[in-house]
Order: C-alpha cells, then sequence, then structure tokens
C-alpha cells in the first residue's frame, strides 16, 4: 500500500515560486495500479518522483505498507521500490544479466541466485535466457529492451514499482503486447504500482484507479468506469475526451453482457422440432452449431413457418463471431463492419458461448449512470432480462 | 568527442603514411649504404631509446593519473559552475605549440630531465582531461537517473555507469595525448632531456644522413608502435557494449 499525505513540492525560481505538487492525497491499496495521468507540467511525474526522493518533498508524508518513508535513507529506499523510466535506462556497458542483476547484487544476493533470478524473468516476458542473457543492450529491439526494463525494476522483488511513462517511446503495436503482457504479469505477482501516463487509453486499460492531475492538484481519484462515467468536473470531461462513453466500452468484456440462454440447434434438426424449440424459449431466432458445438449460422422462426425438412435448408451463415472475452468495443466494430444487430460469441476453443446484442452492449453503458453501484447491477440485469428473447 | 574522432582518423591515414615512409626509406637506406652508417650509432640507439620510451612512459603516466580524476572531478554537478571556465583555460593551453611548451618549462625548471618530463606531462594533459570531462558529460542524463532510482550510491553510479560508459571517449583522449607525447618527445634533446632527439638534431647540425636516420626511424617506429598499441587497448578493453569498434 502506498499513501500520500498532504504530499507537497515547491520549486524556487527566480520570478515566483512555482508549485508542482499542492497537498496531493491519496491511497493505493496493495497489488493494484494507481494512474497518475494529466497534461505535461501537471505535477504526476513530480507526485511519483518524490515517493522514491529523486526530487524531495517540500511537505507531507509518504507511506508505504504504513512506514513512514522519510524514517528510511535514500540508498535504502530506492532499492526496495522498483523503478522503470520511459527511456527504458538499460545501461549500455552491462549485459542484460547484468543489468538485471543490478538491484540484487546492490542487496547483496549471492551471485547465483541472482543469476537464476534474471534468468526466471526472462522466461517470464517470453525472451529465452540462453540467447538474451549474454547480450548488450543495444543488441535488442525497443521492445525487447523496454520488457528487460520491467524485469530489471522486478529483480528484487519490490513489493512497490513506480513507473514513468513506461510504455511511452514504443510503437503503439508493441505498446498492447507489453501492455496485455504486464497486465498477465501483474495479475500473478500483485505489485503495488504507481504508473504515470499522459495516455487515457493506456489509463483505462491498465488502471485499477486512476487520479487526474492538473496543476498539481488531483482533479479526481476514483476507478476507470467511474471517471468517464462520472467525471468530476469540466476539466477531467475534458481531459478524457468526448468519446468518453465509447472508452469505457473497453471496460466491459463480451462475457460480462452475453445473453447465454439462446435456443441453439443442429443442421440435421427437423424444422418442426425447430420451431416447437423456438416457441418454447419465446424466441425469433435459433443459433446452428456443429457437432463439435462451433457455431456455423442462424435459422428465423418467419422463414422456417409452415416448412419442412431439415434446419440446414433455412440456415443463413453467420456474419461474423466475436471470442467471449473480447471487449465491447471490438465486439460493437465487428457489428457495425457487418451491419448487424447481434453477434454469436465463442470461447477460447471457438464453441458457441452466447449471443450479444446492440441493446446489450448500451444497457451495459447505462448500467453506471445510476445512483450506485447496486442500481448499475440491476441496470444490467434488467437489460439482459428484456433483451433475452431478441435472437 | 568529433575531435576526439577526427584526429583518431588523422592518425590513422598518418600511420599508413608513415609505415610507406619507413618501408620506401628502407629500400633507399639499403641500396645507399646508409644502413651500415647507422649500425655505427647501435649502441646510442639502445641507450637513446630506452631514454626516449621512459620520458614518454613517465610523462604519459603520470597524465594519465592525474587527467582522468581531474576530468571526472570537473565533471560533477557541484563543479558545474566552474568547470566551463576551468575547461576554457585547458583549451588555450592546447593552442600553444608544444615546442612553446617546452621551452617555457626550460624557463621554470631549467634543463634535464624535469622540465622536459613537466612539458611533455602538460602538453599530453590537456587532450586527457578535456575528454574525459566531456565522455563523462555525455553519458545520458536517464542512464544517471535509473541508477539512482535503482540505489546506487554516488560513487557507484560513477564507477558502474558514467566511467564505463565514457570509456571509450576517455581513451580516444589518452590516445591522442600518448601520440602527442610520442611526437614531442624529440623535442626534449632541446633541453637537455636527451632521448633520440639527440641523434636527430646533432644529425641535422652535422649533416649526417646516417646519424639523422638512426634518430628519426627508431622515433617514427615508436610512435607506430604506441598508436597500435593503443588502438589494439581501446578495442580491447573496453566492453563491446559501449565500444562502436566492436
Amino acid at each position: 500500500m502506498i499513501r500520500l499525505e498532504d504530499l507537497t513540492k515547491r520549486f524556487k525560481t527566480p520570478g515566483a515560486d512555482i508549485v508542482a505538487a499542492d497537498r496531493v492525497n491519496m491511497e493505493v491499496p496493495t497489488g493494484e495500479i494507481c494512474i497518475l495521468l494529466g497534461p505535461s507540467g501537471c505535477g504526476k511525474t513530480t507526485a511519483l518522483k518524490m515517493i522514491n526522493r529523486l526530487i524531495p518533498p517540500t511537505s507531507g508524508k509518504i507511506y508505504i505498507d504504513g512506514k513512514d518513508t522519510s524514517q528510511l535513507d535514500d540508498i535504502q529506499l530506492r532499492r526496495n521500490i522498483g523503478y522503470v523510466i520511459q527511456q527504458i535506462g538499460l545501461f549500455p556497458n552491462m549485459t542484460v544479466e547484468e543489468n538485471i542483476c543490478v538491484v540484487p547484487r546492490l542487496l547483496n544476493w549471492d551471485i547465483r541466485k541472482a543469476r537464476q533470478r534474471a534468468a526466471d524473468l526472462l522466461d517470464l516476458v517470453g525472451l529465452d535466457p540462453r540467447q538474451f542473457l549474454r547480450r548488450y543492450p543495444k543488441e535488442l529491439s525497443g521492445g525487447q529492451q523496454q520488457r528487460v526494463g520491467v524485469i530489471r525494476a522486478l529483480a528484487a522483488d519490490p513489493p512497490v514499482m513506480l513507473m514513468d511513462e513506461p510504455f511511452g517511446a514504443i510503437d503503439p503495436i508493441n505498446r498492447e503486447i507489453i501492455q496485455d503482457e504486464f497486465l498477465k504479469m501483474q495479475a500473478e505477482l500483485k505489485k503495488t504500482i504507481m504508473f504515470v501516463s499522459h495516455d487515457i487509453d493506456e489509463a483505462v486499460k491498465m488502471g485499477d484507479k486512476i487520479a487526474i492531475f492538473r496543476a498539481g492538484r488531483i482533479e479526481q481519484y476514483d476507478t476507470p468506469d467511474m471517471i468517464l462515467a462520472h467525471p468530476a468536473n469540466a476539466f477531467v470531461a475534458d481531459f478524457v475526451g468526448a468519446d468518453r462513453t465509447l472508452k469505457r466500452l473497453r471496460l466491459v468484456t463480451a462475457e460480462e453482457v452475453a445473453t447465454t440462454e439462446v435456443p441453439v440447434t443442429a443442421r440435421s434438426t427437423k424444422v418442426s422440432d425447430a420451431l416447437q424449440q423456438l416457441t418454447v424459449a419465446r424466441a425469433r431466432r435459433a443459433v446452428v452449431i456443429d457437432s463439435d458445438h462451433r457455431p456455423v449460422g442462424f435459422v428465423t422462426a418467419e422463414e422456417m413457418a409452415g416448412g419442412s425438412g431439415e434446419v440446414r435448408d433455412f440456415a443463413h451463415p453467420l456474419p461474423a463471431t466475436v471470442p467471449v472475452r473480447a471487449d465491447l468495443r471490438a465486439v460493437v466494430s465487428e457489428m457495425f463492419a457487418h451491419d448487424t444487430m447481434w453477434l454469436a460469441c465463442t470461447d477460447d476453443h471457438g464453441r458457441f458461448a452466447g449471443v450479444i446484442t446492440q441493446p446489450d452492449v448500451t444497457a451495459a453503458l447505462r448500467a453506471t449512470y445510476g445512483a450506485g453501484k447496486g442500481a448499475s447491477d440491476q441496470a444490467r440485469q434488467q437489460g439482459s432480462g428484456r433483451d433475452q428473447g431478441a435472437p | 568527442m568529433t575531435r576526439g574522432l577526427g584526429q583518431r582518423r588523422g592518425l590513422g591515414a598518418g600511420r599508413g603514411a608513415s609505415l610507406l615512409l619507413v618501408f620506401l626509406l628502407g629500400i633507399w637506406v639499403a641500396s645507399s649504404g646508409l644502413l651500415d652508417q647507422m649500425a655505427i650509432y647501435w649502441d646510442d640507439i639502445t641507450y637513446l631509446t630506452r631514454q626516449h620510451v621512459f620520458l614518454v612512459a613517465s610523462s604519459g603516466g603520470a597524465a594519465i593519473l592525474l587527467g582522468v580524476p581531474v576530468g571526472i572531478w570537473l565533471s560533477r554537478p557541484s563543479m558545474e559552475r566552474y568547470a566551463e571556465t576551468v575547461m576554457q583555460v585547458f583549451n588555450i593551453g592546447t593552442t600553444i605549440p608544444t615546442l612553446a611548451v617546452i621551452a617555457l618549462s626550460m624557463t621554470l625548471l631549467g634543463i634535464g630531465f624535469p622540465p622536459a618530463f613537466f612539458g611533455l606531462f602538460v602538453a599530453s594533459l590537456l587532450p586527457i582531461v578535456r575528454n574525459t570531462y566531456a565522455g563523462l558529460l555525455a553519458v545520458p542524463a536517464h542512464l544517471k537517473e535509473a541508477a539512482t532510482g535503482m540505489g546506487m550510491t554516488r560513487w557507484q553510479i560513477l564507477m558502474r555507469v558514467e566511467v564505463p560508459n565514457a570509456l571509450y571517449v576517455i581513451f580516444s583522449g589518452i590516445r591522442t595525448a600518448l601520440a602527442i607525447n610520442v611526437g614531442t618527445t624529440p623535442l626534449a634533446f632541446l633541453i637537455g632531456g636527451g632521448g633520440l632527439g639527440e641523434l636527430i638534431f646533432t644529425g641535422i647540425d652535422l649533416m649526417d644522413t646516417g646519424m639523422l636516420l638512426a634518430g628519426a626511424i627508431p622515433t617514427a617506429a615508436l610512435a607506430v608502435a604506441v598508436d597500435f598499441f593503443m588502438g589494439q587497448a581501446q578495442l580491447r578493453l573496453i566492453p563491446k557494449g559501449v565500444n562502436p569498434l566492436r
């Protein structure tokens, strides 16, 4: 846990004092990622660097796991905090292994233990230790360097990590990949992380909480969804963007809104049986699945009415399917691309996992615009209840 | 740094040219019977070469031992306000011809080994201090920030991050300094410092080509050898990650 109490930084300049951080109060619970977000010059980096005292605070207190850090000396404090910077800062004169072993060696770890740790960490980010341990930073690609930068900060297993725009210098495609890798790693390691960013999309994706800064003050400190749904003031609303509702689509996965109680039928089912099934379910459509339970098409009640033969004679192919783990932004994008009101979802093995409709999506977005969490759950249930008959 | 590299390239061309010159000289010397004339001075050559090498090694070594720490000291943040002024003084010092430096040190210290040592020491000090200072300042700030943020002490940052990353530039300065040193050492004879200059200058005065070459050829060979040795050291001693030659 990191707690900042009235943290203030004033820089003296010839003209007037500049207040880079003005009585910042916040708490990051153990195991969570907190994003410090704001335009440049808003004091987010100053706030971050005061935690490991690269910038000494003017006043205020910093607690890590309940301990007042002003009692620790700078060197000891920094060795117990992982630190990642935008420029990565791998030491070009050292191999990858030596770079990762810097902090463990400073903490007087046994050299064999430190080396083992370096190899394990490389494995963790998908870099083959046999291939990469002996390489120099200049022999790595930008993405590889940033991965090493992150695991170097993790080497001594610090409980707290500070990250200053760690993925800022990577191209968009690799950034997405590294962000995903990092989130997967974090799910396992559960570090308490302060993370500076100026990118609202990155903040929404990575953060458990977001603190929005302006002129040294926190304008709003809340979960990404609450910040997007209920910006505290005009500045926050402006900063998160006019499309903030669309950004919320990324926070919800298809799984959370998909309807699973959808009639399914096989290609060889008799039309009369299928119609019977739809009447019982009070549904207009059924999804056609193959013997491996993969969705392959759909049939409608109107077209089958009065017909005979098998379902395959009336089946239409599905325009597209979406993985159930995709976020709603991807789902909506697919819907728009295929001009359809609904899509079938598939699980990791390609099996049918439910149906998602446009009303389901809008209901999910509407959810938090209620009076709070309880109301939002209710709204979501109502939404999916009403739409059950849609497919 | 750019100046250091420029000098290195100049030295490379100079080395090729001097090798060719030595080769042509060899042909001419052998055919004209000068070789036999030079052989007469064999004892002088060995004695004076030893003296010459000692002058180079002692003045160059002292310049390294003082120049690198001074360069480091000037690059410290606490010296930031004065460092540029000090470097300007050093830069002006570099423009003084080495012969003038030798002459000036004679007026201070009289004749013999001490003024020769001192003059050569001063002439080789400047490039070492300049390159050490410039090399350390050129270490990117984010490396120092990363090192500080990871909990290195100032000494650890200097020894593990700053010096290793400036080593190539520092080495270039040392190489330049030694090249200047070897080239200037024959002048030491003029102020009684001995060395191979004794054969060269006496040979000129007596119009004795054999004697002249007995001094000039070992001097040239020594310059080539020192530069070759420094080049190899630069190639092999500097870690691969920060060595543009590897």
